[in-house]
């Protein structure tokens, strides 16, 4: 009889809650106990409020039971969970728990099927087939591909991917570099890291066919370094893929070389910027560069290079694999394809939710969120990270869409939603807006380093309740000036959150009741 | 964790790091993260020796020290603890949590007592699953003040 394949997710969401102790759990009690199983360390599905998810293989199913802790072992195995046995905490068959039923997965639907590094399962869900078949059409036919799909940088700024891919293509010069951004610096957002967690070989393979398509022969990962198991993951999944000809000389017979270099970031929100995160690349403080020369033209150590977020170039596989039309088949208006959604704060059911652009963000939040975690209504939800403007709960409504988000003085960013209850106090929002950038700021533009401290002051004077109306005219003023005047995001935009809290929460900025403001 | 502590300062260790990576300058903060994995932080000597090793000028070495916040340039103790204060978090108590954290351990954020050295960081990724607290290279979620306890005193024991 074959052993019983016991799943228990190897991701940072999991393990920090308790998903390693429970391996070793499961694997201790089925030896005591002379039951034969096969430990498999997937990577997660993404329901994180159900970590540590552990699964069990039962003929053709996967039978789930959810926030398994070490003390529950025992009771699993009295219970018959190698068989799929009734528990307290048993789900069911993963694939009808409707949190990830309900998604449509196109870049995640790797994530939590397979064991992350293994090379079998990867090629078993047609890992590599995207590779091979850019080799099949060719270059050019693949970023015609890209630009077809209308995938859109998943980074933030949203800029249309196949167009960059072109130009970096096109671009003079025998060296070029793929550069990945993995320094997933917002608050909020966690998909970059699930994916590569997940799925590392969908991430090589990604780089593999933008190179093959720019002719790109080196690429680099840039992971922040807040990610230690995502890096022994890489590490790992970088020197298989090489050792079994996924990378390196003549990749499979192919003629075309390519190789990836892991560097790690060392805790600079603003390296997450790409020109800053190009200078880190090259050794030096992450100061922003100005724009022009693009990157694409004169990028990581002066050479054409293609800049993308992790998410995006994961999209890539099955955009060659399985046609841009399907890919732009998802979605709205601009906004095509699919979006890994990340619910987080103060919600009852966090976690990954792929989902197609044009979902609300009342269905992400209600329907697969289960409203706050407290219970209590919500009052704000911050979306694309620390420089997202703060959205009053009556605007639920607001659709997924690039343009409906800039339309509302919002922006979607890298997908991540951070979720307030009423209890929040959103002049304490807006002054952390400015804090943080106080904290980050490269220091090369004075609206962003100057800027936000002096922001800082004028919030900490409003809710103090000095001379409101003219800090208020004054913090206005400061945000147009940091809004038009900086070089990058970071000064740029820290105003839209700033803004969202005058506008919608005004009321916030009163002195508390009973004088202790 | 590995924060070599009770171990000098070893230029030869240094020197090893840097051959590792091929005495490339663009791998300086590939570098550093080598000496502080070693030594637990940069010592003015390592900037020095760097410096020479790399034919940079020791301002460009000074400079890529103190731009990033994982390179401290004094001692830390031997348990770095970080607290996350990033937005996701907030809404799930993490100035709750810090307070709690500051207060029981008589220290101040930024400090340093016994092995411990209590810091705050933005964002560990871990947003679906906050308040978040990184110890060494290990991240723990849904961190309430009981399980903080936990943690710092399983620390201890492990001393």
């Amino acid at each position: 009889m074959a052993r019983t394949k016991v799943y228990v997710p190897r991701e940072t969401a999991a393990c920090s809650v308790g998903a390693d102790d429970v391996a070793v759990a499961i694997a201790r009690a089925s030896k005591e106990r002379g039951s034969d199983i096969q430990l498999v360390r997937n990577g997660s599905w993404g329901a994180s409020w159900l970590e540590p998810l552990v699964e069990v293989e039962v003929g053709e199913q996967r039978i789930a039971y959810a926030n398994v802790e070490p003390g529950d072992v025992a009771g699993l195995f009295d219970a018959g969970f190698l068989t799929g046995g009734e528990h307290a905490k048993r789900q069911g068959p993963v694939n009808e728990i409707p949190y990830l039923v309900n998604q449509e997965r196109w870049t995640f639907f790797r994530c939590g099927l397979i064991e992350a590094l293994s090379l079998e399962h990867f090629r078993a869900t047609s890992g590599f087939a995207g590779l091979e078949k850019a080799f099949e059409i060719g270059g050019e036919a693949v970023a015609q591909a890209v630009l077809d799909s209308g995938l859109r940088g998943r980074g933030g700024a949203a800029f249309p991917a196949g167009i960059k891919w072109q130009t970096v293509r096109n671009a003079e010069g025998t060296q070029k570099y793929i550069a990945c951004n993995a320094d997933e610096g917002d608050s909020g957002t966690f998909s970059d890291r699930m994916l590569m967690e997940g799925d590392p070989y969908g991430l090589i393979e990604a780089m593999a066919i933008a190179g093959f398509a720019v002719g790109a022969s080196k690429g680099y990962i840039y992971l922040r370094s807040e990610y230690p198991l995502t890096h022994k993951i890489l590490s790992k999944a970088l020197a298989v893929a090489r050792d079994a000809g996924w990378l390196g000389h003549d990749i499979q017979g192919s003629g075309f070389d390519f190789d990836i270099e892991l560097h790690l970031g060392a805790g600079s929100y603003v390296c997450g910027e790409e020109t800053a995160m190009l200078e880190s690349l090259e050794g030096r403080r992450g100061i922003v560069r100005s724009k022009p020369p693009l990157p694409a033209l004169s990028g990581l150590f002066g050479k054409p290079t293609l800049v993308h977020n992790v998410v995006t170039l994961a999209s890539v596989p099955n955009i060659v694999r399985l046609g841009a039309e399907r890919y732009a088949g998802f979605g709205e208006g601009r906004s095509k394809g699919t979006l890994a959604f990340q619910l987080a704060g103060n919600v009852k059911r966090g976690g990954l939710v792929e989902k197609a652009f044009g979902i609300t963000l009342r269905q992400l939040i209600e329907d697969f969120g289960g409203g706050t975690a407290s219970g209590r209504p919500v009052k704000a939800v911050q979306v694309g990270g620390p420089l997202g403007a703060y959205i009053p709960a009556e605007q639920l409504d607001l659709p997924m869409d690039y343009e409906a988000f800039i339309k509302a003085g919002a922006m979607i960013g890298h997908g991540g939603i951070v979720v307030f209850d009423d209890l929040a106090n959103m002049a304490r929002m807006a002054r952390f807006a400015m804090e943080f950038c106080a904290i980050e700021s490269c220091g090369k533009c004075t609206p962003c380093r100057i800027g936000s401290t002096r922001g800082v002051e004028v919030i900490d004077r409003m809710i103090a309740g000095e001379n409101r109306d003219e800090n208020y005219d004054l913090l206005v003023d400061l945000c147009d000036t940091m809004e038009s005047a900086s070089l990058c995001a970071m000064g740029g935009m820290t105003p839209y959150p700033v803004r969202s809290v005058l506008k919608y929460f005004a009321e916030d900025f009163a002195p508390r009741q009973g004088g202790d403001a | 964790m590995s924060n070599g502590h009770g171990n000098g300062y070893d230029a030869d260790i240094t020197a090893s790091i840097v051959s590792r990576f091929d005495a490339r300058p663009e791998q300086l903060i590939q570098i550093l993260h080598g000496v502080v994995e070693r030594f637990g932080y940069v010592p003015e000597a390592a900037i020095r020796q760097l410096a020479e090793a790399l034919n940079l000028s020791r301002a460009d070495v000074h400079g890529v020290v103190s731009y990033y916040h994982d390179f401290l340039t004094g001692k830390p103790g031997r348990h770095r603890v970080k607290i996350c204060q990033a937005e996701a978090c907030q809404a799930m108590g993490s100035h709750e949590l810090t307070a709690h954290a500051t207060g029981s351990l008589g220290m101040a954020l930024h400090e340093t007592k016994d092995d411990i050295t209590l810091e705050p960081v933005y964002c560990l990724g871990n947003c679906a699953c906050s308040p978040a607290v990184m110890i060494g290279d290990r991240v723990y979620g849904r961190v309430t003040a009981e399980r903080f306890d936990e943690l710092i005193g399983g620390l201890e024991g492990n001393d």
